[in-house]
């Protein structure tokens, strides 16, 4: 028996246009190498850096989503070592005055019993990216090469608690942060281009047959960048450190913190060369840089500018619009404006069940399938909303609604968005108006019954399905009638002989 | 009239005349560079053509009535720690032989726009880390009084440019009083402006919590007009101050009304040259026949500026130049196999044993545990400094006293003994610790006929109060008039050109 | 004081500066004597003094979050030692 304690170091690109210390832009552009340099980030002599003030507005607003303290006064200081995709010979990053520090994030365990694990957040401080270096695979050991377009890139690095107990629960907070982040537009999260990543420190607690627990060495698992990485890494590791301790007893004072890497090709975790010494990374205070006040009224106008988070959404969804915790989850996954797409149309038609059934079923489909954003979609909540009423008061039958649905679509690629005048054009049109007129329903079906003496003998004769095909007659007919009621007035008719 | 004997405020005001040409001005100071830099080895680097191209240029300018800057054709050398593009910046580092920026710094965007005339690169001590030019890669600059003796440092070559005339005007850099202490030991003009009043953008960092660009001239004139073309707000150094730049030419010859000097008692403790201290104390006598008030003051903490400074100025060195690794820019070893081999042979192999020596001790001072021993302490300590002068600056307008312990020593005489090296900067580093500006003029010279230098301190953003104290003394006195024998003779030796 | 042999060669590596023998000789005794030198701080009280990390004291220097031109590759990588035109090249990074 153990438990399983990990902690992340969740490290974060902000989305500034330019870096956190230079002009130069913060695009993805791996292509072309070096071409998003300047003196400041290759880290020429004489140069110096300027803190992009964005990147400290973002910061912050990261920050206070995880229910974070904000220091009143923050620096910058050097920390000190030698790689190649660090041009300076240090990054500059937040030592012992983090801008912020102690929050929390809950991660819904069960979305139906409501169960959540609360993680805290230890610190989240500012820093710099480094380049980026790669590596020659031929096994030869050619050159490695240099590329310092990603180097200066504004990174927030947040230090969870080692309050997660599973691999899942380590792809959840992941999965929370990334969703969370997006929301509140400080990241653009894309994980392949690694805007998003972690690094995971994961250790056992045995428990022994006295009661007491014995803890395995820490390994860091490095560079994680994509949810299932992080719960595949973490769960061999686990594995690994429990057939480790079984096999040599080692614990925590038997060994210092080491670190691995994970090679997704292989799902194992591997020993990264051990430096020759401990790392001293002598970090100090930047002399270049001028130490940073944030004001209450500062926080305040950050704050205000703040959107709900998405735990907060989801909860509010279910309890203002009665959606079951699944769809409440779907819907805010999508994202913030999906989210308040949802909330126009829910609060337009006044059903929130069957909003989000449009939602997440019809319109993310067609979203997908006509490639749309949600911004430029063109059926409007007003519109949709407006549909879902007009079903709800029985003026259209579900499946006339989807038509008028498609037909607002239209086949082009760019359609303006849809009027409520368009909703009534169709609908006369196409003849979808719901029939309540009992006596155009008997009418259509006398008029069916005299021109199909084959199907009315065939059904007389016990042939059940052949009503289906008289059915279908009537409703060609009147297109907005109710099937159900066509078919119990047929087959009434029919039976009385 | 040769061109190169005028001082350099009258050449200034000729310039901006008319009087004479930048060409005409340009050329005998390139020609008095050919004459005697064989003697005086200020100058790591000098492009004839495109200095003359630049003083055509400006004469141009003139000719077609165009409004022309503040500086208009004055040649001026810049020491090699000045990014200019294009051109060489060494550091006097083998490190650096090769580099060249592709940047201007911020002064010489601002000197391009004063359209001055840059005239060469000097040498210096490796990395502005020095006081006798003997820690350059490339060679040892004289000092033109006595061409056996050390010019100071850092600012070696700029110093040593100006008081041989082979100048008017240069720009150095003081982290310790790597100005103020060679203008003192070449009878010449140097100030060191208050932090953050010049940015440093485009200056290679020895030590970026102190280090300051600042001029020299052989007279206060030109040295205010050059501070006034290079000071000044820049947005890309984000410990420049924006605060007004007042124009220092307009109310240099105005002098102080009930002006008040402190005189520190710490300044003229054990270990201070008599003839230095007799200077000194001639000068002091200057200001009080012109009504000025001497006063007794005290700057407790002044003798542990030497160690203060060397665990600060260390420290942020030993980081300042982790950059300097053959990976993006510098010198590479041909030998290493390894990248860790790499690091450490072109590291090893390119910077010299004062540099070593300073980043091992920037190295070990912010270390595991010892980063509180001694980098903060000295942090701490600094604040004590900083609290004396603004104690005394609460009392006085200016503090006075010697620039160096004694006048320029023999070449050769402490490369052994680092420590007696750095204690020759002991007037000097305070100011660098406090951020306060200061001046060094000439008061006098040894019975050898080696310059002695007077410094003046002010508070923070005093520059003007700094520069009419020093034209007061200037007024009264000659010896900024007195020039080197070298400049009559010459001895038209001139062994190679170290073109970098 | 003279340093020991193995404290000038791990500050030395930290700082990654290869040392000759005759250099780690040198640097024990003239490190050894600056640290002596500056052990005079120890005199000083300083429990109420906070560090002067700064010659001025600002806060909050800051830059908009605006473009400016990048160097073309070639002045990017025009110093530098080794290049294959588009990257910086280093001996090989061993990792694993
Ligand atoms: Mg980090
Ligand atoms: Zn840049």
């Amino acid at each position: 028996m153990y438990d399983v304690i990990i902690g992340l170091e969740v490290h974060v690109q902000l989305q500034t246009r330019t870096k956190i210390f230079c002009g130069c832009s913060t695009a993805f552009n791996p292509d072309q190498p070096n071409v998003q340099t300047c003196p400041v980030c290759l880290g020429l002599p004489g140069a110096l850096p300027v803190m992009n003030a964005e990147a400290l507005r973002l910061a912050i607003k990261t920050a206070l989503a995880l229910d974070c303290q904000i220091a009143p006064y923050t620096k910058w200081d050097r920390k000190q070592y030698f790689y190649p995709d660090l041009p300076k010979g240090y990054q500059i990053s937040q030592y012992d005055l983090p801008f912020s520090f102690d929050g929390h994030v809950d991660l819904e365990l069960n979305a139906e019993t409501g169960d959540f694990r609360r993680v805290g957040i230890i610190r989240a401080h500012l820093e710099e990216d480094a380049g980026k270096n790669l590596h020659d695979e031929s096994g030869r050991g050619r050159d490695s090469m240099v590329d310092l377009n990603r180097a200066g890139t504004p990174l927030v690095e947040i230090v969870t608690q080692p309050d997660l107990r599973s691999a899942e629960e380590a792809r959840k907070l992941l999965q929370e942060m990334h969703s969370l982040l997006t929301y509140l537009e400080v990241s653009d999260c894309n994980m392949q281009e690694g805007s998003l990543r972690c690094d995971a420190n994961v250790n056992l607690h045995v428990h022994q047959h006295d009661g007491t627990k014995v803890a395995t060495p820490i390994v860091e698992i490095k560079n994680l960048n994509s949810f299932r990485f992080t719960e595949q890494a973490v769960t061999y590791e686990i594995q690994r450190q429990w057939e480790e301790f079984q096999r040599t007893g080692k614990t925590i004072k038997d060994a210092p913190k080491s670190t691995r890497g994970f090679d997704p090709d292989r799902g194992v975790t591997y020993t990264m060369r051990e430096k020759e010494e401990a790392a001293d990374y002598r970090y100090f205070p930047d002399p270049d840089l001028a130490p940073v006040t944030i004001s209450p009224e500062q926080l305040q106008a950050i704050r205000s500018e703040m959107c709900e988070t998405p735990a907060a959404l989801r909860k509010r969804f279910q309890a203002e619009f009665q959606l079951s915790p699944y769809d409440a989850a779907v819907i805010v996954d999508q994202g913030q404006l999906v989210a308040s797409y949802f909330e126009e149309v829910a609060g337009g038609c006044g059903d929130g069940k069957q909003a989000a059934n449009w939602v997440t079923q019809d319109v993310l489909r067609e979203m997908k399938e006509r490639r749309l954003a949600i911004e430029t979609f063109p059926v409007r909540p007003p519109v949709l909303a407006s549909l879902i009423q007009r079903v709800a008061r029985k003026q259209l039958t579900i499946k006339s609604a989807r038509e008028v649905f498609l037909a607002l679509l239209g086949a082009n690629e760019e359609v303006p968005p849809a009027t409520l005048e368009q909703i009534d054009a169709i609908i006369a049109d196409r003849g979808l108006a719901v029939v309540q007129d009992d006596g155009a329903i008997d009418a259509a079906i006398a008029a069916v019954i005299e021109k199909n003496p084959k199907a009315v003998a065939d059904f007389q004769a016990g042939k059940q399905a052949a009503v289906g095909a008289l059915i279908g007659q009537v409703m060609k007919q009147l297109k907005g009638a109710d099937a159900a009621t066509v078919k119990e007035r047929i087959v009434a008719k029919l039976s009385a002989g | 009239m040769n061109l190169c004997e005028l001082s350099a405020g009258d050449l200034w005001r000729r310039l901006q005349s008319g009087e004479v040409s930048s060409v005409a001005v340009t050329t005998a100071h390139l020609d008095a560079i050919v004459a005697r830099d064989g003697d005086v080895r200020a100058f790591l680097h000098v492009d004839r053509d495109a200095a003359l191209r630049q003083a055509e240029g400006v004469d141009a300018k003139r000719r077609r009535g165009e409004p022309v800057g503040m500086l208009a054709g004055m040649p001026v050398a810049l020491k090699d720690v000045i990014c200019s593009r294009g051109e060489p910046a060494t550091c006097a580092s083998k490190m650096l032989q090769t580099f060249r920026p592709p940047y201007d710094a911020h002064v010489v965007e601002r000197l391009r726009a004063a359209d001055a005339v840059l005239l060469g690169r000097t040498n210096m001590d490796e990395f502005a880390m020095g006081s006798s030019s003997e820690n350059s890669a490339y060679q040892v600059t004289r000092n033109p009084w006595d061409l056996e003796r050390t010019p100071g440092g850092s600012s070696s070559g700029s110093a040593a440019a100006v008081a041989a005339r082979l100048a008017p005007i240069s720009l150095g850099s003081d982290t310790g009083g790597s100005i103020r202490q060679p203008a003192g030991l070449c009878g010449i003009v140097g100030m060191k402006p208050t932090y953050g009043r010049v940015s440093r953008y485009g200056l290679i960092a020895y030590a970026s919590s102190l280090d300051q660009i600042g001029p020299f001239a052989t007279d206060v004139t030109a040295t205010a007009a050059l501070l006034e073309a290079i000071s000044g707000y820049d947005s890309r150094d984000s410990t420049s101050v924006n605060q007004p730049v007042p124009p220092y030419t307009q109310t240099l010859d105005q002098p102080l009304q009930g002006l008040k000097i402190g005189v520190a008692r710490e300044f003229f403790a054990d270990g201070l040259d008599s003839e230095v201290a007799a200077c000194v104390r001639t000068a002091l006598d200057v200001y009080r026949s012109l009504g000025a008030e001497l006063r007794d003051i005290t700057l407790p903490h002044s003798k542990y500026s030497i160690a203060t400074y060397y665990l600060i100025a260390g420290s942020e060195a030993s980081s300042n130049l982790a950059r300097y690794d053959g990976v993006h820019y510098g010198h590479r070893t041909e030998a290493a196999k390894s990248l860790t081999e790499m690091y450490a042979a072109s590291r090893g192999e390119a910077f010299g044993a004062e540099v070593k020596r300073r980043i091992m001790l920037g190295t070990y001072a912010l270390s595991s545990g010892y980063y509180d021993q001694y980098y903060v302490k000295a942090l701490r300590v600094r604040r004590l400094i900083r609290q004396d002068f603004d104690r005394a600056f609460a009392d006085v307008d200016i503090v006075a006293g010697p620039v160096t312990p004694t006048a320029a020593f023999q070449l050769g005489e402490k490369t052994n003994d680092p420590l007696a090296m750095y204690l020759s900067d002991i007037y000097t580093i305070s100011a660098n610790l406090a951020g306060i500006p200061g001046i060094s003029i000439p008061c006098g010279f040894t019975q050898a006929g080696l310059p002695i230098g007077l410094q003046l301190l002010a508070p923070p953003f005093e520059e003007d109060r700094l520069l009419r104290t020093a034209r007061m003394h200037e007024r009264e006195t000659d010896w900024h008039t007195r020039r080197p024998q070298v400049v009559s003779e010459g001895s038209g030796v001139r062994t190679e050109k170290p073109d970098t | 004081m003279s340093l020991p042999r193995e404290t000038v060669l791990k500050v030395a590596s930290l700082a990654r500066l290869q040392l000759t023998d005759a250099e780690v000789e040198m640097f024990r005794g003239q490190l050894g004597a600056i640290l002596d030198y500056v052990a005079m701080l120890d005199e000083v009280d300083v429990s109420q003094v906070a560090p002067m990390v700064h010659a001025i004291e600002l806060t909050n220097v800051t830059r908009a979050d605006d473009l400016r031109p990048s160097l073309a590759r070639s002045d990017a990588l025009a110093n530098a030692p080794k290049t294959d035109g588009k990257y910086f090249l280093v001996p090989a990074i061993i990792e694993g």
